[in-house]
Formats: C-alpha cells, sequence, structure tokens
C-alpha cells in the first residue's frame, strides 16, 4: 500500500438536524480525504461538527439529524493475489443507512471507537459475547474460532490475562481497561479505518498516554487509517499526520501537523494555539499572575445563519465589510496547506490596499 | 448463584414468620369467635347446646388458652399436618377448598400473565423505536383507556356481547354437562373453551401498565451510546434493538415477576366472582362475609407466604438477567 492511497473521500458534505425550533447544520460543507495507513486529526470545539462527520462516515447520524448533501467515496482494497489488489469504489451515501451493504462495511471496514468507555459496551453481557458478536457476523467462523479470535485481540490490546478477560462483564473492568477493551472490539474485524471520537477524553493522563501509545502501535501493527477526533491539540501533535481544524461545520485550515503549529494561519486555528497552556511560559513569569489567553465570545446559537464568515463575530483580525458579508473561499496558501479565510483571498489584498 | 439463592432463602424466613403473626392477629382481630360462631350455628338447627358443651367447644378449639398458644397450636398445625383448619363456609377442611382451586387458579394466573408478556412487550420496544410515530399516538391512547376501564366491566360487555349476539354462555369454568363429572378429553376441551376469556381479560388488565413501563425503559436506553456502539459493529437494527437495549429493559418486568403468585390468589377477585370462575378469589371473598377465620387466615398466610417466594422468584430472575446484581458490583469506577 503506498502511503498516499485515498482510502476515504468526504466530498462537500452537509449533515443537518431538523428540530422543533429550526435547522442545524452541524456540519456545512465539509471535504476530508483520509489517506491510508496514516492519522487524519480533526480538531475543534464542542458542537463544531466533528462527531457528526465521523457519523456521517458511517451513516450512523441519528434521527433528526440527516445528510442532505454531499458525496462520501470509500476505496475498498480487494486483495486478489498476493502482489496484486484491485479498488472497489463504494459510495458511501448512496448507499440506504441500514442496508447490507452498509452493514458490511460498519465494523468490518469502518469501526468506531466512542468517547466514553462506560457507556460503550452493554453492562448485561461479557465483553467476549461483546466482540464476538462482530466477529462472527462479518466473519465466517464458528463460536470457538471466534472466541479464539476475541481472545487474541484482548491480547494485542495489552490487557493482561485475556482469556480471564474475555469472560468478565464491562463493569468489572476499570475505565483504562475498558476503553482497551472497547478498541479491542472496534479492531476486532482488522478495519481499515478507524474513526477515534474523543477516546481518551474521559480518562486521566497517564492513562490516556497509554491508550495513545497503543493506538500508534496498534496502527503500525494493523496498517490501518486512523480518524482523530479530539478538542485537544496536544493530542493532536502526539497523534495526528495531517490535522482539519473544524469551526462550526466546516473545515477552516488543513494541512500537516509541522505546518499547523510552525505556521497556523486561520485566526481561529492561531487563537487555539495561544490558549494552550505552556509550561515554560509558567516558569518564565513565575510570581507574576498573568492569565490564559482565550478566544472571546462565545459559539454562535447553532440555529443562526451568520453572513459572512462565521468567525467573524470573535475573530481579532475582523475587516469590516468583508467578513461579515461574504463567505470566504477555501484557499491554498501554500502547497498543501488550505485555509479558509479573507486575510488570503485577493479581496482582502484590495482591502487593505485601499 | 447458588449462594445468592440460598441466603435469600434464609432471609426470607423471618419474613415467613412475621406474616405468620400476623395473619394469625388478623384473624382474630373481628368481634366474635369461632366457638360463639358454631354454637349460633348449632341453635339456628334447632340444637341446644348447654353450658357444658359450650365449654367442651371453647377447649376443644383452645379458646381458654392464651392467644400465643393458640397460635403456636395453629401454625404448628399448619408446618407439621399441612392442616389449616376447618372452613365453615364449605364444610371442608380448609387446605381441601385451597388445593381444589389452587389448580384452576395457577393455571389461569400463569397463562394470564403470559398473555400479557408476549403481547406488551414487543409493542412497548416498538412504540419505543418509532417514538411519535402515529403507531405510538394509537397505542398510548389505547393503553391509557386500558388502564382507565376496570377488567370487570370489560368483562360484563364482552359476557353480554357474545351472549345476546352470539348466543356463547361465558361464565364459569365448565359447561353444566361437565360440572360434576369426571375428568375426561370432553370435559378438557370445554375447560379449555371457557379459559380463554378469563385468561385474556385477567391477562388485559396488566397490557397497558407493561406497555407504558416497557416503552419508557427502551426510552431511556435508546439513548445510551452503547446502542450506536452496537449499530457501528455492522448488527442489523433488529439484532442492535433485541440484543442491547430490550435485554436492559425487560428488568422491571422482571422484578414485576413479584407480584404473579399473590395475584394468583387475589389479584382478580372482582373478575372471578363477575365470571363465576372456581378460583381461590371468590372462595376467600366468601370466607371474608362469613366470618370464616380458618379459611381467611389461611388465605391471608398463604398470600404472604406466596408474596416472599415470589420476591425471591423475582430477585433470581433478575440475578440471572443481570450481572451487576449477582456479583453485587457497582455500575462505573
Amino acid at each position: 500500500m503506498s502511503a498516499d492511497q485515498v482510502l476515504a473521500e468526504i466530498k462537500n458534505l452537509h449533515t443537518y438536524f431538523y428540530l422543533a425550533e429550526g435547522v442545524v447544520r452541524a456540519v456545512d460543507g465539509v471535504d476530508l480525504t483520509i489517506k491510508a495507513g496514516r492519522t487524519l486529526g480533526i480538531v475543534g470545539e464542542s458542537g463544531c461538527g466533528k462527531s457528526i462527520t465521523a457519523l456521517s462516515l458511517m451513516q450512523l447520524v441519528p434521527p433528526p439529524g440527516k445528510i442532505e448533501e454531499g458525496e462520501i467515496t470509500y476505496y475498498q482494497t480487494v486483495h486478489k493475489t498476493e502482489a496484486a489488489s484491485t479498488s472497489n469504489v463504494i459510495e458511501i451515501t448512496k448507499l440506504k443507512p441500514n442496508s447490507r451493504e452498509m452493514r458490511a462495511i460498519r465494523g468490518n471496514q469502518i469501526s468506531m471507537v466512542f468517547q466514553e468507555p462506560m457507556a460503550a459496551m452493554l453492562p448485561v453481557r461479557t465483553v467476549g459475547a461483546q466482540i464476538m458478536e462482530a466477529i462472527m457476523l462479518h466473519q465466517q467462523v464458528n463460536k470457538a474460532e471466534a472466541r479464539e479470535r476475541a481472545i487474541d485481540i484482548l491480547a494485542r490490546v495489552k490487557l493482561p490475562n485475556p482469556d480471564r478477560i474475555v469472560d468478565t462483564y464491562p463493569f468489572q473492568l476499570s475505565g483504562g481497561m475498558r476503553q482497551r477493551a472497547v478498541i479491542a472490539m472496534a479492531l476486532s474485524c482488522n478495519p481499515n479505518l478507524l474513526i477515534a471520537d474523543e477516546p481518551t477524553t474521559a480518562l486521566d493522563v497517564t492513562t490516556e498516554a497509554q491508550i495513545l501509545d497503543l493506538m500508534r502501535a496498534l496502527q503500525a501493527e494493523f496498517n490501518m487509517a486512523i480518524m482523530y477526533i479530539t478538542h485537544n491539540l496536544g493530542v493532536i501533535a502526539e497523534m495526528a499526520q495531517e490535522v482539519a481544524v473544524m469551526y462550526m461545520g466546516k473545515v477552516v485550515e488543513q494541512t500537516d501537523v509541522v505546518s499547523l503549529f510552525r505556521n497556523p494561519q486561520h485566526p481561529y486555528t492561531q487563537a487555539l494555539l495561544r490558549s494552550i497552556p505552556q509550561l515554560d511560559d509558567v516558569m518564565a513569569r513565575a510570581g507574576k499572575k498573568k492569565r490564559l489567553e482565550t478566544i472571546r465570545g462565545m459559539i454562535p446559537d447553532p440555529y443562526s445563519i451568520l453572513p459572512g464568515c462565521s468567525f467573524h463575530p470573535r475573530c481579532p483580525q475582523f475587516m469590516q465589510g468583508v467578513c461579515d458579508q461574504l463567505a470566504p473561499e477555501v484557499v491554498e496558501t501554500e502547497p498543501g496547506h488550505t485555509v479558509r479565510c479573507h486575510l488570503y483571498t485577493s479581496r482582502s489584498a484590495k482591502t487593505r490596499a485601499n | 448463584m447458588l449462594s445468592y439463592i440460598i441466603q435469600r432463602i434464609i432471609r426470607a424466613i423471618p419474613q415467613l414468620l412475621l406474616i405468620s403473626i400476623l395473619a394469625f392477629i388478623i384473624i382474630q382481630l373481628p368481634p366474635g369467635d369461632i366457638v360463639t360462631r358454631q354454637i349460633e350455628r348449632l341453635q339456628a338447627s334447632g340444637v341446644t347446646v348447654s353450658e357444658a358443651q359450650a365449654q367442651a367447644l371453647i377447649r376443644q378449639y383452645g379458646m381458654d388458652r392464651p392467644m400465643y398458644q393458640r397460635y403456636l397450636l395453629w401454625i404448628s398445625n399448619i408446618i407439621t399436618k399441612f392442616d389449616f383448619g376447618y372452613s365453615y363456609t364449605f364444610e371442608k377442611p380448609v387446605a381441601q377448598v385451597i388445593l381444589e382451586r389452587m389448580g384452576y387458579t395457577f393455571a389461569i394466573a400463569l397463562f394470564a400473565h403470559i398473555f400479557t408478556w408476549t403481547v406488551a412487550i414487543p409493542i412497548g420496544i416498538y412504540v419505543a423505536v418509532k417514538q411519535y410515530s402515529l403507531a405510538d399516538y394509537i397505542v398510548t391512547l389505547i393503553t391509557f383507556i386500558g388502564l382507565a376501564v376496570p377488567a370487570f366491566f370489560l368483562a360484563m360487555i364482552i359476557m353480554y356481547v357474545a351472549l345476546t349476539k352470539f348466543g356463547i354462555r361465558t361464565g364459569g369454568l365448565f359447561s353444566q354437562e361437565y360440572m360434576v363429572q369426571p375428568w375426561s378429553w370432553g370435559k378438557f376441551v370445554d375447560l379449555l373453551k371457557h379459559m380463554w376469556l378469563p385468561i385474556i381479560l385477567l391477562g388485559t388488565g396488566g397490557v397497558a401498565g407493561t406497555i407504558r413501563t416497557m416503552r419508557a425503559m427502551m426510552l431511556d436506553e435508546l439513548r445510551k451510546q452503547y446502542v450506536t456502539v452496537a449499530r457501528a459493529k455492522g448488527l442489523s437494527e433488529f439484532k442492535v434493538i433485541v440484543r442491547y437495549p430490550a435485554r436492559l429493559a425487560i428488568n422491571p418486568i422482571l422484578s414485576g415477576v413479584m407480584w404473579l403468585l399473590p395475584w394468583l390468589f387475589s389479584g382478580g377477585i372482582i373478575l372471578e366472582i363477575v365470571l363465576n370462575l372456581q378460583t381461590a378469589g371468590p372462595a376467600l371473598y366468601a370466607a371474608l362475609r362469613n366470618q370464616d377465620m380458618y379459611m381467611a387466615g389461611a388465605y391471608i398466610l398463604i398470600t404472604g407466604a406466596l408474596t416472599a417466594i415470589s420476591a425471591i422468584l423475582s430477585d433470581v430472575l433478575l440475578a440471572v438477567s443481570d450481572p451487576r446484581i449477582r456479583f453485587g458490583g457497582v455500575e462505573g469506577a
């Protein structure tokens, strides 16, 4: 598999929620490309549409949500022989959410790990039963073989005594162990893409570090792509190769992880980076109190449609008459670095020249 | 698991003891006692009862002894000889009256509950999955009517319609010709012909409540993350619902089993009287009306004991269904 092989592509995705109070444009024109074997980090505040983008990819958007527009394409690799393989193009958005074809992808080609390990498993069925279920569903194996595989996968997520853990109930495991079991469940059918929706947010930092290490090791072992969703830029720095920054249902900046931290271009990304507490800053100004920088204002009401750029009410570089008038287009400022901001469009250059 | 059951049974023993004492006190409460009643009966049938005969009767029934001794006599007869005393209403030993009726009572109540569950559980799950759909609104409306209309009233309407429009007699458990005959295939078929109505009517009473419980529980569970996780595995929607939220939502129904056995005895009395069934409920009613103390005491005791046994049964069922109870585990860490 070449490093740049595209595994999944999201084009112009719009996922809306139709509520009594109005329409929430949770995902409002997102384009993303996930490459085989690589990690794409998605970062943004709560409610920016990260999770709904991920759920759209699996056609699991809960009602009253609906994929309104856009295309999601999944490139399934079919190994015919050792050397030769062909690609099978699947248009996910054309499949019915509960169709056999869609269910054959879920848990098998694409699987997902959720934020809350305590709630991800049913308390009254054993860990093993819940893992074996996915194995028996997607692979033609009998119960004994499925159990063998479940024990094997539990061992690979570094759970001690996997042959005992397989018969335990989720409530008998600690949070960290449970998240390992949930990851094992997601990996049980060797997926090509793992969507991780804030998998470490509910865990303490030590456990978080262990889970992140584990996921990286498993990624290399299984050669799978990861779509890593988080609000934590530190985790992004550690996990991702590519990063997409989301704000109000749109990707506002997308680049490789090094450029994002070295040369953030969107004012929102810059503000996010400034609001990370820095240890050396704290040391330098020991004794002197200084507040951590925050992004001023709040995320606007989700029912509203703002004219222009959705970040303009909070933007420190807001340009009157431009940002609040016209929605910015995506601009490629450097090769592979795109940003959705008027500071980089020709229009703003004119404004500044005046 | 076995130790859990044993532990549960041991805990029930003091409960049963307390129930028996209460039952005994209750049957002593009404004014007049068994001896005066017996004397009245003899006098009514033209026999003159002398003072000496009355004293003999008092001694015979132990009425001259203190209450605790009478209690001990009563309870030891029950435990050692299964002797609940004599029923004047039915002019048979109490144990015999109860045993005769026990079979029908048990069969009708069990089938009624099975009817309730098979109808209510799938409907409850369905309307929760399709919340706010037309089907949900219709079922909600019907269940509210079902909760409001008493079963005996429904029984009268059905009996009236069956008799006047279709000429079918629906009361009782047997047709006239089979009433006193020994058991035969014909009598069994006749029994089945008469049983469906009480089963459906008694069962219907529970349907509405069970649908409401199931729907509420399912709505809670459907929002849990494990449902999305199960969907993300690629399971079909039916398997997701049945194996995950429904698996947990069933628990309150299992704890409802606690009311099954006592309900057998006294749950459907009015309906049973209306339908003229030879079950336990109407016998209790007759006993209470006639101050038939041993009969009434036996009923109170048996109903209490059945409640205790059902509580054990439902706890065991819950423990089988939910390992958190089995392991005494606490959710979360």
